[in-house]
């Protein structure tokens, strides 16, 4: 028995990791649509950016309470260290959220739209740039003693972890812009492969700044990144990367509708993955593993039950409602 | 002033989650409405049940997105500003919650955007299902939190090892003394908050003269709804008092400020309770009343706060009189539908300025009562915050209170922002009534073309 005990949080060190991942990906795009709606040009454009995605937002947006929850439930003290240590950025994540959020409902009710407009793209901005600074706090280090917090108020706060927040804001851009080209055609489909060009290069630019940064930083990563035998493991990940984002400019200058959005997809898996296997087995470095945040057995268990049978349950009728609302996006689909 | 980083973070997580309840206090409700409204539209074609459908689901849209982006706030809350409470109690109520968000979270979420973008892309009848599912959703969401919260009021099925609790039997834990009481008093105070809405918009209708068909099935169906619910609900809240004074004998003290204990005690109409002086000013009380309404017996004993240690009680003001505003609007409600039946009875019921006014007045009745029901009961369960074992001082994260102040304060702010524009816009959508489209009463001649609807068929209008 003493086995499944010891890989039960290894079961759900991949489920917390597939849901946020699963977030990552799809609040990604509806929060890059939302960074680029900044450059949208008038209300017409605005309207089809916003509908491509106003059906499916609120789900995709679930997985973040998923992930919270989630970390609550199976590692708690990574969630109890993480929440205070992040207390400001995160907060104001929410904050952010909030405005991206009701601007879907409020934009359509609205007369003077410049309002929820601004509230639309900021929040989906701000949002972005504090799960972007989140991610680089966690990858440099918190300062803990057992389950809880002992770093200062802004300990977060480093040029590494602004990096990390203005990546991820090139790189959910880039979601956004390949979902746009997949959901949108004429004039709008040709602007987003135009940016879908430009932000491409800038998510090249920013992945490899982090990935130069990171073996500067505290903790074991020098000796992980270029130490044997350990360096074997991570080598596919840059090569993955170098050819994801080949195969992405190619589809791009090809003009292809799904394949853009699917290499991103794919660019984030590779980054994602990079990340997990330079942390591991650590769940906040540099001292909670994921056996040492456990929590209890009869805990984990319990939820496993009903994980197994309601996770794929979620992603069946999940995916049944973006093929109900699959092809190319039209202005008029409100019920507004 | 110096600032006690556990007032502000006790005051923040009172006001986010007083604001966050009054949206699914509501949503619940209308989701069982709108299922209601279609599934009779399916089954009779009267055009009147699609219009309220197509009228309240934006009204629906409104609110519910109110409450996804302030729920999202809660799940962090208990990481950001009560670590401690979350490091003890996360083994037993983290699967609750995650529990929560896999059965209904999911489904409401993903159905939502069925429900209001797939009317011409799926069938009538995937359409309606979808319309169900989202009202399961919101049940079953209420089923998770209120078993997790109840947990916290009287909690079973576990064992305490190093100041964690670890769960040993988790029938225990989900179905815990207080949750069926407490699950029962909440949905039904969820569906009146919502059939006061609807009978105060019929109502108001009514007043102006529009509307005509909408108005008298709003006002048909909230009637007979409400004289059913009402005694009903006032039954499940005395059930769930008894439940109370079994497990929390201090909080029932407190909601009726008995400080001595004794036999035939009095029910405190009104009073001013003074807790440094263990005492009660200006009281009018109904002698043997309070033992009758909680003992069941004329001469029943009742236990008084002075029978508790000065640091196991809770706030006796707050709770005494928030009680008592929850009561007497659960007698209000029930005036109004006692009255409604009568005046249906007499065929009045369209035709009564004054009992429509009435029951205008009437339309925020539910969120007031549903907010002071949960003040009762979760001041009353101070000093704790799971009760009896874990203080509510040793919940708290290790976060400075200038942080919590800032926080606190933007919320404040933001949340007076978007609910003043989520009222303003429903306020509206009532204000255009069910038989009219916004864009057409709005401007004639818009500047960029009117957003088509998703009505199947515009040129349907009743009177």
């Amino acid at each position: 028995m003493t086995t499944t005990i010891d890989l039960l949080p290894l079961v759900w060190f991949g489920i917390i990791g597939f849901g946020v991942f699963m977030y990552v990906l799809l609040d990604g795009f509806v929060l890059g649509i939302g960074i680029l709606s900044g450059f949208a040009h008038g209300e017409y454009e605005r309207d089809i950016m916003m509908n491509s995605v106003a059906p499916i937002w609120d789900g995709n947006e679930t997985w973040l309470v998923l992930g919270g929850t989630g970390l609550l439930a199976a590692f708690p003290a990574a969630y109890t260290v993480l929440l205070p240590a992040l207390y400001l950025p995160l907060s104001l994540m929410l904050i952010a959220l909030i405005f991206r959020g009701v601007a879907f409902e409020f934009r359509f009710k609205a007369e003077r739209k410049f309002g929820w407009n601004t509230a639309f793209n900021f929040g989906s901005i701000v949002a972005t740039f504090c799960q972007g600074v989140t991610l680089g706090a966690i990858v440099q280090g918190v300062a803990t003693d057992g389950a809880q917090y002992v770093g200062g108020v802004f300990d977060w706060l480093s040029p590494f972890s602004l990096l990390t927040g203005v990546s991820l804001v090139v790189g959910y851009a880039l979601l956004g812009a390949t979902w746009m080209v997949m959901k949108t055609a004429g004039n709008l489909q040709q602007k987003a492969y135009g940016w879908s060009r430009m932000l491409l290069t800038g998510v090249i630019v920013c992945m490899a700044l982090v990935s130069l940064y990171v073996p500067f930083l505290d903790g074991d990563y020098a000796q992980r990144w270029f130490g044997l035998p350990h360096a074997l493991l991570l080598v596919p990940f840059p090569l993955a990367a170098v050819a994801v984002s080949y195969a992405l400019y190619a589809s791009v200058l090809r003009r292809s509708e799904y394949w853009p959005f699917l290499l991103s997809l794919a660019m984030f898996a590779v980054g994602y993955g990079g990340l997990a296997a330079s942390f591991w087995p650590h769940i906040i470095p540099p001292d909670l593993t994921i056996w040492n945040a456990a929590a209890p057995p009869e805990s984990q268990r319990f939820l496993l039950v009903g994980m197994v049978f309601l996770l794929p349950f979620i992603l069946f009728y999940t995916g049944w409602s973006y093929w109900i609302f699959r092809g190319k996006v039209s202005r008029d689909m409100g019920y507004h | 002033m110096s600032l006690d980083p556990e007032i502000l973070s006790r005051v923040q997580f009172a006001f986010v989650v007083s604001f966050h309840i009054l949206f699914p206090a509501f949503t619940i409700g209308l989701a069982s409405w709108l299922a209601m409204c279609e599934g009779l539209y399916l089954w009779t074609r009267r055009d009147v049940y699609r219009r309220l459908y197509h009228f309240w689901v934006k009204i629906f849209a409104v609110s519910f997105g109110m409450g996804v982006v302030s729920g999202i706030v809660m799940s962090f809350q208990f990481g950001t500003n009560w670590s401690r409470f979350a490091e003890a109690t996360a083994p037993v109520l983290g699967p609750l919650f995650t529990y929560e968000v896999l059965t209904a979270f999911f489904l409401e979420a993903t159905f939502l955007g069925i429900m209001l973008f797939g009317w011409n892309k799926v069938g009538p009848k995937l359409h309606f299902i979808a319309t169900v599912t989202v009202g399961l959703g919101t049940t079953l969401s209420a089923f998770w939190i209120l078993s997790a919260n109840s947990w916290m009021h009287t909690p079973a099925g576990f064992e305490i090892r190093d100041g964690v609790f670890y769960p040993v039997d988790w029938w225990k834990i989900v179905f815990n003394p207080s949750f069926p009481y407490r699950l029962v008093h909440m949905v039904l105070a969820a569906y009146l908050t919502t059939a006061f809405v609807i009978l105060a918009v019929g109502a108001w209708y009514r007043l102006k003269g529009t509307a005509h068909e909408s108005a008298r099935v709003m006002l048909t169906m909230g009637v007979g709804f409400v004289s059913i619910v009402t005694p009903l609900q006032i039954l499940a809240g005395d059930l769930h008092g008894l439940k109370t004074l079994e497990y929390q004998p201090a909080k029932i003290a407190a909601m009726e400020a008995h400080w001595e204990t004794e036999r035939g005690a009095a029910l405190a109409l009104f009073a001013w309770p003074d807790a440094e002086a263990e005492t009660n000013h200006y009281e009018i009380a109904l002698p043997n009343v309070a033992s009758l309404i909680l003992t069941h017996e004329w001469n029943g004993e009742l236990t008084g706060l002075k029978d508790f240690p000065r640091d196991e009680r809770p706030p006796v003001a707050p709770i005494f009189f928030s009680f008592r505003i929850m009561v007497g609007l659960g007698l209000l409600m029930l005036v109004a539908g006692v009255t409604g039946l009568w005046l249906a009875f007499r065929r009045r019921l369209y035709d009564s300025p004054r009992y429509h006014r009435f029951l205008v007045a009437m339309a925020p009745s539910g969120f007031v009562a549903v907010l002071a029901g949960w003040i009762t009961t979760e001041i009353g369960r101070q000093p704790y915050t799971v009760y009896g074992l874990m203080r509510t001082s040793d919940s708290l994260s290790p976060v400075a209170a200038p942080s919590v102040a800032a926080t606190l304060v933007t919320f404040v702010v933001v949340y007076g922002i978007v609910f003043g524009a989520g009222l303003y816009y429903i306020l509206r959508i009532i204000r255009t009534g069910p038989e009219r489209r916004p864009d057409v009463t709005q401007s004639e001649t818009p500047a960029t073309p009117a957003r088509p609807l998703a009505y199947p068929d515009e040129s349907t209008s009743e009177t």
